[in-house]
């Protein structure tokens, strides 16, 4: 928020100088919205952060409740890290409204759109909610792409860089030490799901286009009719008949959707219910952050594929 | 940035080995190598940056439907070069659906329409055993609320939100309302925040809270009778302080207008929709609201104080004290006044693992204190003939100044037991100390001489409400609820009332508040 960018208009300037940089010496205060984005924040950012996460990872990230304590950490916060395809429509904005902090609404500099320069997937040609809830950006769950992580990071150290160009080179080495971690595991993670490209997984939600695209998996099967509808029991007749036409024995859950209803429709086609997450710390195991849930996601698949082998057609 | 760590460890190396003029070179060169780095990384990610844009431009092209040069191409007369690349755009036609939506425009907008339908054994349904100007408010279907919301930045200092609201009455009129229009600070200093514009007064829970955010049908009593048909709310300005503590704590102080029938309890009065016109306000007086405002104790004050703890992980809890002050239309003098004092406590449980926000679990209960000075009033002033209040011996009543006080509360509790239901019950409770005007003995004169004995005001007697409800969410954008109402007025006895409501949801996305 600096004067120049202000233009020369005195209004702005005396905004610009009331509310100046964060104090020197300072650690960047930091709110991300959800723990994936806190994950990665928090290796790019280093010591140099103090970092809050809004969401938990095991909680439903369309339906966070605004607790009245978000507003003081987002009152309080030098940015706010957020997906930027509305995953948080639901809670994030009324929020937003009572912090009264000008470094974190949207346009400002500390407002940061992790999904800039990510490709997003199924971006609504018509919005049409008779469709079920979906995103006008496109599918909000990119991150389930370990390349689009990638960019993440470096959209973060640029952030962090132009708000604490203190720092910059410590955020940059990070970014790239995460990229270069990333960058070792990631072939790593594609031949261990390679055999089994173009197998049929069944999703609850529709949450996990990127990662299919990414190991060449087909997740189209959803127990869900639509996203946000819960399923029917007609629909789940239809699924269970996709699901011997198309070989899929793999249910994937996340821990905030219905784990009963993907175990009675893998009861009746033989099938096996794995737990997965998008949010490092969703399922045990993945606390650590990003890529040890990377790690997670494609063990547990791969385990879960190469035993349920024998079923395919 | 390995090749980096390298050289400096390296460096790091020579550096010791070195006297001490070479090493400050050495520092001087590993500062310069460091920012070369540096510079090379921001370029690199500029670069990969605008070949990402690049490229989602050209798949952009791509995707574009058939209107492309090529299918032009045989009629020839055009060179296609001279045409622009793609032109998603064409001309609005009369079938094509209007879009609104969020983030798209400079404003969000959103439209939310709420309808009740159903019966009651009253049979005074519309200001009688329903309080609320947006309750159900006959038998067979009421438009109870059909709001359009625009809200969005104004400009770097400002955000707006107007809210208006469309209903048809029970003799189905249609009449509108500003039911809120503000503008509201985003950046003053020192944690300040303020709100200018038409607001609901910052007074407890429900005050401030819209028809299709209530948790039942229609308004706790407390706030219907206390508060007015449609809340408080009127024309003025309100300071807010968030408090710099680790925990949630907000200071609002309001300064509204006290006239007008959507401030009920102060400088309203009469003609609140609901009753008849002639209708008196409580007290048997007639209303005084015509003086304009003399000074600022013509004003309407609502201090609140809130704050909330999370309890644990799971449960979050929100305490609030309001008041609000200000002069009341009894009397004649015009220097009555009223206070309303209230407590506000919501505690919520909600699933470390919810899907859809379920299950959940929330209590809210609101207690609320009036205390109300009525003026004096000599009903000879009224001449004979015209309906009047009488004493027993026939002639016209004069009735003293006091004051009176009146309190009740309602406590209801929410369950979210699967994605989508939701049961609740709540209790509604009235009751008020009997004033003297009450136990005088007085007749209504309807004009002809004839004489109905006056006792309990049915305005402050007391009565309770017992409402269990069931809703189901088909989705986030539309509800249906159906509900009981178990009502038992002193005077007037029991009362049982089943409304179904129905609501969508167009438009912007609801976001949900605490």
């Amino acid at each position: 928020m600096s004067a120049k960018q202000s233009g020369g208009w005195w209004p702005g300037a005396v905004v610009a100088l009331a509310l100046g940089a964060a104090p020197a010496g300072a650690q960047l205060n930091v709110v991300a919205t959800t723990p994936d984005l806190a994950a990665i924040a928090r290796v790019v950012g280093g010591t140099n952060l103090n970092l809050t996460t809004l969401a938990r990872p095991t909680e439903d990230p369309h339906f966070v409740e605004p607790r009245p304590s978000f507003i003081v950490k987002l009152n309080q916060a030098d940015a706010l890290i957020h997906g930027g395809v509305d995953l948080e429509a639901g809670w994030l904005k009324p929020l937003i409204g009572g912090t009264r902090n000008p470094r974190i609404v949207s346009a400002a500099r500390g407002n940061v759109r992790c999904c800039e320069g990510v490709t997003l997937r199924e971006v609504p040609a018509e919005l049409d909610r008779s469709q079920g809830d979906i995103h006008a950006g496109g599918n909000p769950h990119y991150l389930t792409d370990p390349a689009n992580a990638r960019i993440v990071a470096k959209h973060l150290a640029e952030a962090f860089t132009e708000l604490d160009p203190r720092h910059a080179a410590a955020y940059a080495t990070n970014a790239a030490r995460f990229i270069a971690d990333l960058d070792a595991r990631l072939p790593q993670w594609e031949a261990k799901l390679a055999p089994f490209r173009g197998r049929h997984l069944v999703a609850y939600h529709n949450s996990w286009p990127y990662f299919a695209a990414r190991f060449g998996l087909n997740i189209e099967i959803f127990l869900e009719p639509k996203p946000g509808i819960p399923p029917s029991p007609a629909h789940l007749a239809a699924v269970m008949t996709r699901m011997r036409d198309t070989g899929a024995r793999v249910i994937i859950v996340d821990p905030y959707l219905n784990r009963r209803t993907a175990e009675t429709v893998a009861r009746r086609t033989g099938g096996r219910v794995v737990d997965v997450a998008q949010f490092p710390g969703g399922v045990k195991g993945t606390e650590a952050g990003y890529l040890e849930l990377m790690d997670y996601l494609v063990n547990t698949l791969a385990r879960a594929l190469a035993e349920t082998a024998g079923d395919a057609p | 940035m390995t090749r980096l760590m390298t050289s400096v460890s390296l460096l790091a190396v020579g550096l010791a080995a070195m006297p001490l003029r070479a090493a400050e070179n050495e520092v001087e060169t590993l500062r310069r190598q460091l920012g070369e780095l540096q510079a090379q990384f921001e370029r690199s990610m500029r670069q990969q940056r605008e070949q990402i844009e690049a490229l989602q431009r050209q798949l952009d092209a791509l995707q574009r439907p058939a209107a492309t040069p090529v299918a032009e191409a045989p009629s020839g007369a055009v060179a296609p070069a001279a045409r622009p690349a793609a032109e998603p755009q064409r001309a609005w036609r009369p079938t094509d659906p209007i879009r609104i939506g969020s983030g798209t425009a400079y404003a969000d907008v959103g439209v939310v329409a709420t309808f009740a339908v159903g019966g009651s054994t009253a049979e005074d349904i519309e200001g009688g055993t329903q309080l609320g100007g947006h309750d159900p408010n006959q038998r067979g279907f009421t438009v109870q609320n059909v709001e359009l919301n625009l809200q969005g930045a104004v400009d770097p200092y400002f955000r707006g939100t107007v809210n208006l609201l469309f209903q048809l009455d029970s003799g189905g009129e249609s009449f509108t309302e500003l039911e809120e229009a503000w503008l509201e600070t985003i950046a003053l200093p020192a944690n300040l925040q303020l709100r200018v514009g038409q607001f609901l007064s910052e007074f407890g829970r429900i005050n401030t809270q819209h028809p299709h955010q209530w948790g039942f049908v229609d308004v706790p009593l407390v706030a219907g009778r206390f508060l007015g048909p449609d809340g408080l709310r009127n024309p003025g300005a309100r300071l807010s302080w968030l408090a710099p503590t680790p925990f949630y704590s907000e200071l609002f102080l309001g300064v509204q207008n006290s006239q007008g029938e959507t401030a009920a309890g102060f400088r309203g009065g009469e003609d609140h929709h609901g009753g008849d016109a002639g209708e008196l306000p409580f007290g048997f007086r007639h209303a005084d609201n015509d003086r304009g405002v003399h000074s600022a104790g013509d004003l309407l004050f609502t201090p609140r104080w809130a704050t909330s703890f999370e309890v644990t992980q799971n449960q979050t809890l929100l305490a609030g004290v309001s008041a609000a002050f200000g002069p009341n239309a009894s009397g004649e003098s015009g220097d009555t006044r009223t206070e309303i004092y209230g407590v506000d406590l919501t505690w919520k449980w909600k699933s470390p693992n919810h899907q859809r926000g379920f299950p959940f679990v929330a209590w809210q209960t609101e207690a609320m204190l009036r205390r109300y000075e009525l003026g004096e009033f000599d009903w000879a002033e009224v001449a004979a003939g015209e309906p009047r209040v009488v004493d027993a011996g026939a002639a016209p009543a004069v009735l003293a100044a006091e004051r009176v006080k009146d309190w009740g509360l309602y406590s209801q509790l929410l369950w979210g037991f699967k994605p989508g239901w939701v049961a609740g019950l709540r209790a509604d409770y009235l009751t008020s100390e009997r004033a003297a005007y009450e136990q005088a003995g007085l007749f209504w004169d309807d004009g002809s001489g004839t004489l109905t004995p006056l006792g309990r005001d049915p305005q402050r007697d007391r009565r309770w409400r017992l409402s269990p409800n069931l809703t189901w969410y088909p989705s986030e954008f539309s509800k249906i609820r159906l509900q009981y109402n178990f009502d038992d007025r002193r005077e007037l006895g029991e009362d049982h009332s089943v409304w179904l409501q129905f609501e969508f949801l167009l438009g912007a996305h609801a976001a949900h508040k605490f």
